[in-house]
């Protein structure tokens, strides 16, 4: 689960790790509220919220250049907010549609003495933490890894044994820092550390983290993900989650428990299992279509799911087909087939539908279906179901 | 004979009171499984359907009924401290079904499978189990399309598995033991470990390695292949329309934003290393049966 910089920022403070004094608005009341709490005399920082990087070098959909703006005063700050709030933003990881901006963040200005590099990550690989850092600060840390990987420092910490004061001393002398600015580096990787493991996070990064003229550290930016299957433990954290970032297509299926996710192309699936979803969309590709959508209905898959399945499906109106791929295993066939025929029933079926049964009472779950009076074609393999419903799509473009 | 699981083992269901525990252990035990007790904390002393005794602890279903393995059915909430429990009690052999377990605990428990004393091995966790046919079922996998016979299977996925197992079976090629490792990114026995296993196994022939998206796991076996495997190996890998940065379904699924764990790297690993490559799940049984006849 991805949460804004403002919120990162404030768990940060939560742990003790300095941060610029910022504010966040959603209207232009909070906006103006926002500034009058920062200085007039320095530089503002007015910072587009979305869940996607290159913000600062993206465009809004009007032609406004940059979702992040340091600017002098507050007069500044106000006409650049202005130009952010509601307005959509395009970046490179945006996609073409960009997102639009319901949140902006207001920070003072920092005066820079040198950008750092930090992040903690759980490596999949060695189940452990990584402590990342670098002295090339504000920049794309993986074209430094391509570029100059002896720049990168990586420590890894024993998730038993936890982050320990040498580790925090090896990392600061190692990114030349001495004298207080040690400790005052260790303050900043404990906090950071503790954050990442007590609210089970997958990222906690630091980029920038500054040293200012007077050789303060302050950390000038900050992402923060959590794993998806602890934040139920942290009601807190669930508090952060931003509907409006998420496809309300995936949202809804959530609430079923569909695993859902919205892909650019016009043939649907619906299958049990990840695995086999995801070979679905992989064949779909080889025989020249291009998946809509990722959705593993799971082990249960009764009526109301798959009801709700296709109802999501058919909410995409790129959707021209749908392939319907059930390996039943514990699962019978008849009692999806059943499912199928219901659902299909209950919603405005106006695609070709192909459907394609194996595994336990598949014959039983095959007669339901060519009796039902539902306009489906039944496959009797995944390559067949394939072939016949790209076929059946590409024909409608003929 | 196989590897891991057979008639002599010993099973113990940890939450067989619950829905799913209850479910799969009746078709377990209608599989021909052994299950000599259960655990369900404060309800020890309790006989499950009439059959198999109930206890507090892992501990006291290996001391008074002699198990050997353990199955977990546990919500995710509490399911890294059943495994935990399971470590502790010396099982040679851990399960865990569960799904959505937290990844920090999953990182903890792969500590303490590493400490030089351990007697563990774990599979999973979300993972549908394993399977040596003919002899004893351990989770989800419907028993029926399974065939005794002498090809491998290891795979991160559940339905996908199936599908394989079903061709082979329909050509004629029974199993040895089919592994479910799970789709989790931190998980207790990798692609490696199994086919690992499967190489020093008298009893198994051939090899399938069915894989997705992320991680090193596939790459890492394929440099073992290489290796060290003279017996005929195909592989599947799912996954290659996936788009980056999103997780598909399983935890471990993911195509990170930098571009680590593809599908063509996976499969180019598998090209490298002489293994014979399904480019569609239609084809996995027959991508084996081109250089494996039995």
């Amino acid at each position: 689960m991805n949460i804004h910089e403002y919120q990162a920022k404030r768990l940060l403070e939560d742990y003790g790790v300095p941060v610029p004094k910022g504010y966040a608005a959603q209207t232009s009341r909070e906006v103006e509220t926002a500034i009058s709490h920062l200085s007039d005399d320095g530089k503002i920082v007015v910072k587009a919220q979305i869940h996607a990087g290159g913000r600062g070098k993206g465009t809004f959909t009007d032609g406004y250049q940059g979702g992040v703006k340091v600017v002098d005063g507050r007069e500044a700050a106000l006409e650049a907010a202005g130009h952010m709030l509601g307005n959509t933003l395009v970046t490179a990881q945006t996609g073409a549609n960009g997102r639009k901006v319901q949140t902006l963040y207001l920070t003072e200005g920092c005066e820079i003495a040198h950008e750092y590099y930090l992040a903690i990550v759980l490596d999949r690989e060695t189940a452990q933490s990584v402590i990342i850092a670098s002295t090339e600060g504000g920049m794309d840390i993986e074209a430094v890894a391509a570029t100059s990987p002896e720049k990168i420092i990586r420590v890894p910490i024993a998730p038993t044994l936890g982050l320990r004061h040498h580790h925090c001393r090896r990392v600061a002398f190692e990114l030349g820092f001495s004298g207080d600015q040690v400790k005052q580096f260790a303050r900043i990787l404990t906090g950071l550390y503790n954050l990442f493991w007590e609210k089970n996070a997958m990222l906690v990064e630091i980029n920038p983290l500054i040293t200012t003229p007077e050789g303060t550290i302050v950390a000038l930016d900050a992402k923060v993900s959590f794993d998806g299957n602890a934040i139920f433990q942290h009601p807190d954290i669930m508090q952060l989650r931003d509907l409006n970032e998420e496809d309300p297509k995936e949202v809804e299926a959530s609430k079923h428990n569909l695993s859902y996710i919205a892909l650019d192309g016009n043939i649907a699936c619906l299958v049990n299992g990840a695995g086999l979803a995801m070979a679905t969309m992989d064949i779909i590709k080889s025989f020249g279509g291009e998946p809509a959508n990722f959705l593993d209905v799971g082990g249960g898959a009764n009526e109301d799911q798959v009801t709700a399945a296709f109802k999501i499906i058919l909410s995409d109106p790129n959707v021209e087909g749908i392939l319907v791929n059930i390996f039943g295993g514990i699962m019978k066939c008849d009692v999806i087939a059943r499912g199928i025929v219901a659902a299909a029933q209950n919603v405005e079926l106006n695609v070709p539908l192909v459907v394609r049964l194996e595994g336990t009472n598949v014959d039983a779950g095959k007669e339901l279906l060519r009796t039902s009076g539902v306009a489906l074609t039944p496959a009797d393999s995944l390559v067949q179901a394939a072939e016949i419903i790209t076929q059946q799509v590409g024909a409608k473009h003929d | 004979m196989s590897i891991l699981v057979n008639k002599d083992t010993r099973l113990v269901v940890q939450g067989i009171t619950g829905k799913t525990g209850t479910f799969h252990t009746k078709q377990c035990i209608d599989y021909g499984t052994n299950v000599v007790a259960g655990v369900t904390p404060n309800k020890g002393g309790q006989i499950w359907e009439d059959t198999v005794p109930v206890c507090n602890t892992v501990a006291e279903a290996v001391k008074e009924h002699g198990a050997n393995a353990s199955v977990i059915y546990v919500p995710p909430a509490f399911a890294g401290d059943s495994i935990l429990e399971a470590i502790e009690a010396e099982l040679p052999l851990v399960i865990c079904i569960t799904e959505g377990v937290p990844v920090r605990d999953m990182a903890e428990i792969r500590r303490r499978l590493n400490f030089s004393n351990c007697k563990t091995r774990l599979i999973g966790p979300n993972c549908p189990g394993i399977i040596t046919p003919g002899e004893c079922k351990i989770g989800i996998m419907p028993g029926y399309i399974h065939k005794p016979g002498r090809v491998g299977v290891v795979s991160r996925s559940g339905t996908l598995t199936y599908e394989a197992v079903w061709q082979l079976t329909q050509r004629g090629h029974g199993q040895s033991t089919c592994i479910g490792i799970g789709g989790d990114p931190i998980n207790g026995t990798s692609q490696t470990d199994a086919i690992r296993m499967f190489n020093e196994d008298p009893e198994t022939d051939a090899i399938i390695m069915i894989g997705e998206i992320g991680g090193n796991a596939e790459e890492d076996a394929c440099t073992y292949i290489k290796d060290h495997v003279q017996k005929p190996v195909a592989g599947f890998i799912a996954g290659a329309s996936a788009p980056k940065g999103r997780t598909m379904g399983h935890a471990g699924a993911i195509v990170s934003a930098s571009g680590a764990g593809t599908a063509e790297a996976k499969f180019a690993a598998m090209e490298d290393a002489g293994v014979s490559i399904a480019r569609n799940p239609s084809e996995i049984a027959d991508a084996l049966l081109r250089i494996y006849k039995g």
